[in-house]
């Protein structure tokens, strides 16, 4: 019998539907700017360079809600990182993704109020969450200024270097992205994970 | 009968001889060149003890006094662009007539003749290379001849007394764009010149181009005829102009792996589409970088492959989930 626990108040829902909503845009105009094709454009090329624009400015502000959040509510606490026998932790985690699930085991880490995410969910929201996402608005902000920023910091080259780490740690983001909505299926119920994120109610195994 | 070894140590022994040869005619021919230029530039100074001045005297024959007066503008030579300039080489009576020789001036001289540059450097197998012939046809076909007629000569851009060219130099691509830019800005950012030509007002040139992201960044980087003219594969540097309806307004025509730039700004040093590393137009990269134009074949192509095995991956966990489900 599967139990409901009130685990994502609302503004983390609203935070987690306008990023998702963000990244999915940015990821979109991103891929179309860097594959530009004049004969055949997915999107065309100065509408994605505004699509990217408009949703990184507002990725920004969503990104420094999700900050205070962390520091200054409950929340934090779900991202405190135990490093003392975290790869233990994983890899337990890990076999029971690639054998335990098929099995139907019960999850290693069950969710509780106390502990919202999984040591492997846990340790790919904090570096999705606090190494790639800064990289990339600050990266992403840097093209607002290039002149300025680029030249001063990083010299002649700063644009080429810049654009590689955007680009590639975009790309991660991106997988981050596909493999976090794959896992979201994973619940009670194939769908059960996504009505959590509009009643906020978690429903366990 | 000599032996190959014998045969390749003469040659080897040779060298040092060919090389202090190149070396001493080199030489000689650039003292001569500079010889000349240094004669040239003593006759010059004949005219530039007017011309290179804003300011000129001479005695009034008839009342014996010393007068100064203004020169214009447009009859002053500065002396030192013209020594850095394409036709430093040159006298003054090379291209202007020998009766500018005595002061004041002849009044008929008003109506000489000016060259232009298809004059000296047409039918000429020395400037072949730079195909002028093209150049000219391109620029009667351009807007500045179209609609200026005979007001617009090759003069009003390249000016003989300062010109040089930069696009084959060494000169770093910025210093190229500042400098091919100021040609056009000289008149479209300067009413008065602008003027000369029409009676319209010269347009804001930083609010027509508002619509154009990190203007400034786009204005340091590119030159004005990367969109404002066609560009020409037999011609280095495109001269047809085009009317302003006509400029290029679409990103992708620069920023795409067939990038325009490729034909224009940066042709005189393409080699290769893709460089070693893998990046599409990578000469760009030597000073610059054009979104979607350097991307890189192999960041690409291991992208791919990623997401290929990230998508591969999901469906076969997806797949075993379903098979192995609860009944």
């Amino acid at each position: 019998m599967s139990e409901k626990i009130y685990l994502y108040p609302l503004w983390i829902r609203l935070w987690h539907a306008l990023n998702a909503i963000l990244i999915i845009l940015l990821i979109i105009s991103g891929v179309s700017m860097q594959y530009t094709n004049p004969e055949n454009p997915f999107i065309r090329f100065d509408i994605a360079v505004t699509m990217h624009n408009i949703s990184g400015i507002i990725l920004t502000v969503n990104y420094m809600v999700f900050v205070a959040g962390t520091f200054f509510t409950p929340n934090g606490k779900y991202y405190k990182l135990t490093l003392k026998g975290l790869f233990g932790r994983l890899i337990k985690q890990f076999t029971y993704y690639t054998f335990g699930i098929f099995k139907h085991e019960n999850p290693p880490f069950p969710v509780t109020k106390e502990s919202k995410f999984n040591p492997l969910q846990q340790f790919t929201y904090v570096i999705a969450m606090f190494v790639l996402v800064p990289i990339v608005l600050i990266t992403g902000w840097a093209y607002f200024y290039p002149e300025i920023i680029l030249t001063k910091i990083m010299g002649g080259s700063g644009l080429k270097i810049n654009d590689f780490i955007h680009v590639i740690i975009g790309f991660f983001v991106s997988f981050f992205m596909f493999i976090h909505i794959y896992f979201c299926t994973i619940g009670a119920t194939f769908v059960s994970n996504f009505k959590s994120m509009v009643s906020g109610f978690h429903e366990t195994h | 009968m000599i032996s190959r070894f014998t045969q390749f140590s003469r040659k080897v022994r040779a060298y040092p001889f060919l090389v202090v040869f190149i070396i001493l005619v080199s030489s000689v021919s650039v003292n001569a060149q500079e010889k000349n230029k240094a004669e040239n530039a003593k006759f010059n100074e004949k005219c530039l003890k007017c011309h290179g001045q804003s300011k000129y005297k001479y005695i009034n024959p008839e009342s014996g006094t010393e007068v100064t007066k203004r020169m214009y503008i447009e009859t002053i030579i500065n002396r030192a662009q013209f020594a850095e300039s394409n036709h430093k080489y040159f006298k003054c009576t090379d291209c202007h007539s020998e009766d500018y020789d005595t002061f004041p001036h002849p009044g008929r001289l008003r109506m000489e003749a000016k060259y232009a540059c298809i004059d000296c450097h047409g039918g000429d197998e020395t400037y072949a290379k730079f195909k002028f012939e093209e150049i000219e046809t391109e620029f009667q076909a351009s807007v500045h001849a179209t609609k200026h007629k005979d007001d617009f000569s090759c003069w009003l851009c390249h000016n003989p007394h300062t010109y040089k060219i930069s696009l084959r130099s060494e000169e770093k691509i910025k210093d190229i764009v500042a400098y091919d830019n100021a040609i056009c800005l000289d008149c479209h950012d300067n009413i008065i010149k602008y003027q000369m030509l029409t009676d319209k007002v010269n347009p804001d040139i930083d609010e027509k181009h508002s619509w154009l992201p990190n203007q400034k960044l786009h204005f340091n980087s590119v030159r004005c005829i990367e969109c404002h003219a066609r560009t020409n594969d037999s011609i280095l540097v495109a001269h047809n102009v085009q009317p302003k309806t006509k400029a290029v307004r679409r990103c992708v025509e620069c920023h795409s792996t067939n990038s325009i730039l490729m034909a224009s700004l940066y042709k005189y040093k393409v080699q290769e589409v893709r460089n070693k590393a893998g990046f599409y137009n990578g000469v760009i990269m030597n000073e610059g970088y054009v979104i979607g134009a350097n991307r890189n074949y192999y960041l690409g192509l291991l992208s791919f492959i990623l997401f290929g095995v990230v998508a591969a991956g999901i469906f076969i966990h997806a797949s075993l989930r379903i098979l192995k489900r609860k009944k």
